[in-house]
């Protein structure tokens, strides 16, 4: 144990930051690149470790602890890092998207490609802390590391209308990410604790459960800001807007990873500590996540004619089935919903990577400028109906075990609520099938030949095939292996009830 | 008769005490006998001696800052010695620094008198820091006074110019007005506390202390209650808070750029300091009125900045307008303190993270402005991040800190002052807060997006020449603004180096 399994966790947050840093500082472009892979490895190396180590529990669940001081100790904030069973499986999604990514962006050619990479190597940082901070300030403070980037890169490598999207993405999602540390903020005041730290607020609302209505107000700002960083219908304009207009690894990263943030926050913090504040809101949530996300989102889905547009929207939509899965306040469907996030997170970076892909070969993302695409590159077409049977949740994919606990658990909940949500596979099935027929199969449109003819495009090389491979490994993975996640996850959610009871209807 | 006055000089530690203020009043005067005596090429050494007299009296007051009696009275009650007032001769000391280090940009293409301007700021900082430390209110006045002086002057220093001319005119008109409300103020409570004999002693309203005894025996009585809020209204002038910020756009366009940043920084943490020695110390005992007084003003004061900064192209004005909102979440740490016992530590927290970014963002704009101290529209920044990616760097560190971005220091200042204000349970204060913070996020994205976003498109068809490019900093500018810069990022992950001393 030497380095510990601790000091692993700290190095795995700390070596893209560093490594950014360094780039950052002028560092000469050869060894950048090389450094930068370095940095996008080394946490996916050590998350997988940590992954196989994992039982290795400290204490309340958590393995892995450490605790560094940065001066705000009188306040009860310190860099408190550790894994429990739900940030575990984050964790590692973090890691695996995060080097998929990085992958593709190092062959991307982007220009000043120095300054992108500095860029995501500090989404990465910030993305990994998220999942490994215990100190709800820190889960903040890491989040809104990762999510700055998000905006620059947006706006400087964005495709159509980048301006616009930078901005719109950057007021919605920093009123989100304000509402949300007010609310967290307000459960560090009101729980007595005079602590951040996760394991202290637990402890302290064990001892002193808070009242009611305070639950019920501070779980309306959580859920208010969570939800708009989340896209929960009618918050969620930037999504598809922002998802069209940002560069694909920072979709990748954002779609992928950084937009589960506001879930996982339900789960670890509204829902062991406000579990009366959530019961009040649960059908209003399930209300607009079930007809708002799944129905009218997916309609709108349907409607579009722009691949990247599609996949934002696609993404808000399957958001909703998570919050479907919160809104049921039960073990089983916070536990589908840990799986679905692992899931989408893999399957929509992978249909991100691939659309920018094709985008590469037709120059358009316009689905009716398209056609025919298979017979020119198969393995391309190979990984978009992998990609897409995975988002519509075939068996065998990862998905398929989130959607699957998420609707046994919602049946309990509101057997009514289950059917939008079963519709909603179907709606799901038509937009993303069409969208893949559209792009690789029938005759070419006239527009695309002309472009076909000038550039005759190649299949996927080693640099696109490596990160689809990773990602499409992991999804299989996952898919055939969901114990791989859900021993943990069920092993966080079964303590949490010993100590507080989440209510069941 | 010289003998006793020099023994008595030697005997009382007065005078000790109030080394940094007379290092600088000499340092001052030495620079007006090297103007007199000096040849003419000697002038160029100016700068250079203003800056070390400020930098060795910075030395000083940091390595004496645990030495100081607290709560000592020097002069008979006229200065006390406190923490706050040594953080804030810090402040100061700083804050003059880089107002000299932007001088050593802007003045010399401006061909203006140099040896006045340093004069007038070593004066200045030398009066700011009495007024932090004031204990009586003539005191309190005079050292205001001296201030507000040096300031009309400094405003007009570009004095062939009509626009800072007419800033100058301004600020003095307002000033004069806001002068008059001030000791209308000071005369009221004067008049309701009288004089008191206590043990053979007699004591005035004119001292802290004995006004605040007679508040706290009698905190209806409305005379002083009245000359009470009218010290905060003269006071508020300074922040530039609701409903005393009209001023604040015209002159903070019409000053020369150090000067701005002097009046941006300097001038607007007097105020803080003052306001928070008067409501902790002085008015605590008319909290009922304060509270909901206060409240008003920082909720006015942030909605209005904000929105009125929307529409701004000019930087100047911005950053003018972006203050008076910044003025209003200081407000609400200031309406915290009077509950919450380390409140003022988050606000002077907030007023550091804020100095930094602010002079990060004015020295930016001391280059962008080109040899004549006028490029100062949003689009003179276009193309900054290609022609200048220092710069370009520097100005995004500077307005995300701002902006209250993390992971920059400008958020660790406005978290503290949101877990004040949630402490002393300003639940309304807190939403009107959050509302301004995102508002001004339109506002601070529109200048990143001039000098970054737009940077690498092509010039439209027909547009106007571009400008040549700002001239890059030397090495000194490279390593002032890197250092600051540094100090930003560094205080957003690691906050010890700030809060053991603010917040200890």
């Amino acid at each position: 144990m030497n380095p510990s399994n601790a000091q692993l966790l700290q190095l795995a947050i700390a070596t893209p930051l560093v490594a950014a840093l360094i780039i950052a500082c002028g560092l000469p472009k050869r060894f950048s690149t090389k450094l930068a892979a370095a940095a996008f490895a080394a946490p996916a190396l050590i998350a997988l470790w940590l992954w196989s180590r994992f039982p290795a529990v400290d204490a309340h669940q958590y393995s892995f602890l450490s605790t560094t001081y940065t001066g705000l100790g009188n306040f009860g904030i310190s860099l408190k890092l550790g894994l429990n069973g739900i940030a575990l499986p984050m964790f590692l999604l973090a890691a695996i998207v995060g080097l998929a990514a990085g992958l593709y962006a190092l062959r991307s050619g982007a220009e000043r490609l120095k300054l992108y990479l500095v860029l995501l190597l500090v989404m990465h940082g910030g993305l990994l802390g998220v999942f490994a901070s215990v100190d709800i300030f820190f889960f903040y403070f890491f989040h809104e590391l990762a999510l700055i980037p998000t905006f620059i890169m947006v706006g400087l490598w964005g495709g159509r209308d980048r301006s616009y999207a930078a901005m719109k993405l950057t007021i919605y999602l920093t009123a989100g990410a304000m509402l949300s540390l007010l609310g967290l903020i307000a459960l560090y005041v009101k729980s007595g604790a005079n602590s951040f730290d996760l394991i202290e607020l637990k402890d302290a609302i064990a001892a002193h459960a808070l009242a009611g209505h305070t639950q019920v107000w501070i779980a309306g700002l959580l859920l208010l800001g969570f939800g708009t960083l989340v896209s929960l219908w009618p918050l969620h304009t930037w999504a598809p807007l922002g998802y069209g207009a940002a560069p694909s690894s920072a979709a990748m990263l954002h779609a992928g990873v950084l937009k589960k943030f506001g879930l996982y926050g339900l789960i670890q913090v509204a829902l062991p500590l406000l579990p009366l504040g959530l019961q009040h809101w649960a059908w209003k949530l399930a209300l607009l996540a079930g007809l708002g996300n799944v129905l009218v989102v997916g309609f709108v889905t349907m409607a579009q004619r722009d691949l990247k547009q599609m996949l934002g929207y696609s993404s808000v939509m399957h958001m909703g089935y998570c919050f479907l899965g919160i809104a049921a306040l039960s073990t089983i469907g916070t536990g589908g919903v840990v799986l679905l996030m692992v899931a989408h997170g893999l399957s929509v970076a992978l249909l991100f990577l691939l659309a920018t892909s094709v985008h590469h070969r037709t120059h358009t993302f316009d689905l009716a400028e398209m056609g025919g695409l298979a017979r020119r590159t198969p393995v391309l077409a190979a990984f978009f109906v992998a990609a897409t049977m995975a988002g519509l949740g075939l068996p065998g994919f990862a998905n398929f075990w989130g959607e699957l606990t998420i609707f046994v658990a919602l049946w309990k909940f509101s057997p009514a609520l289950t059917a939008v949500a079963v519709a909603g596979v179907v709606i799901s099935a038509i937009y993303g099938l069409r969208a893949a027929a559209r792009v690789f199969f029938g005759p070419p449109s006239e527009a695309l030949q002309r472009v076909l003819a000038q550039h005759p495009p190649a299949d996927l090389d080693w640099r696109e095939k490596l990160p689809a491979l990773l990602l499409l490994a992991a999804l299989l993975f996952f898919g055939f292996y969901p114990k791989a996640v859900s021993q943990p996850v069920d092993q966080a959610l079964g303590a949490r009830a010993a100590v507080v009871a989440v209510p069941h209807r | 008769m010289s003998t006793e006055l020099l023994k008595s000089i030697a005997d009382s530690n007065d005078w000790w005490a109030l080394g940094p203020e007379l290092t600088l009043a000499g340092g001052a005067l030495a620079l007006l006998v090297l103007a007199i005596v000096g040849a003419k090429k000697d002038l160029r050494f100016v700068p250079a001696l203003a800056i070390f007299t400020l930098f060795i009296t910075l030395v000083t007051v940091v390595g004496g800052f645990d030495r100081i009696g607290e709560g000592e009275q020097l002069f008979g009650g006229l200065i006390r010695l406190t923490v706050p007032g040594q953080i804030a001769r810090v402040f100061f000391l700083l804050s003059s620094l880089l107002v000299c280090f932007l001088a050593t940009i802007c003045l010399p293409r401006a061909r203006v008198p140099r040896v006045e301007f340093y004069h007038i700021v070593l004066v200045v900082t030398a009066a700011l820091m009495l007024l932090a430390q004031a204990n009586h209110f003539v005191m309190f006045f005079v050292a205001l006074e001296t201030v507000t002086i040096g300031f009309y002057i400094l405003v007009s220093y570009y004095r062939e110019r009509s626009l800072s001319l007419e800033a100058g005119l301004k600020y003095l008109v307002l000033g004069a007005l806001s002068s008059a409300i001030l000791l209308f103020g000071i005369v009221l409570l004067y008049g309701a506390v009288g004089r008191v004999e206590v043990a053979g002693v007699v004591h005035n309203g004119f001292e802290f202390q004995t006004v605040y005894n007679f508040l706290h025996g009698d905190p209806h009585n409305f005379l002083a209650t009245a000359g009470a809020l009218l010290v905060l209204g003269g006071v508020a002038f300074k922040i530039g808070a609701f409903p005393f910020q009209v001023w604040v756009p015209d002159v903070y366009q019409g000053a020369p750029t150090p000067v701005t940043a002097f009046l941006a920084v300097s001038s607007k943490a007097a105020g803080f300091a003052v306001l928070l020695t008067l409501v902790r110390t002085v008015f605590a005992p008319l909290a009922g009125v304060l509270v909901p007084v206060l409240s008003l003003l920082a909720a006015t004061t942030i909605l209005l900045g904000n929105l009125s900064a929307l529409t701004q192209r000019n930087t100047k004005r911005l950053m003018g307008l972006s203050g008076v909102s910044h003025a209003g979440y200081l407000l609400i740490g200031v309406t915290a303190s009077l509950t919450v016992p380390w409140a003022p530590g988050a606000v002077w927290f907030y007023l550091f993270t804020y100095l930094l970014a602010s002079m990060a963002v004015f020295g930016v704009m001391a280059y962008v402005a080109g040899p004549d101290d006028t490029g100062e529209e949003l689009d003179h920044y276009e193309r900054l991040a290609r022609e200048r990616p220092f710069l370009g760097a520097v100005l995004a560190v500077g307005v995300g800190s701002l902006a209250g971005i993390p992971p920059l220091a400008g958020f660790m200042g406005k978290l503290l002052l949101f877990l004040a204000a949630f402490q002393a349970r300003l639940y309304g204060l807190l939403v009107v807060a959050v509302i301004g913070v995102v508002i001004s996020i339109f506002y601070y994205f529109g200048w990143i997006r001039a000098a970054w976003f737009e940077s690498w498109s092509p010039p439209a068809p027909g547009a106007a020449p571009a400008r040549p490019a700002p001239a890059g900093p030397n090495w000194v500018g490279v390593a002032t603004l890197a250092a600051v810069v540094l100090a930003t990022v560094v205080l957003g992950f690691f906050q010890q180096p700030l809060t053991s001393w603010l917040l200890p």
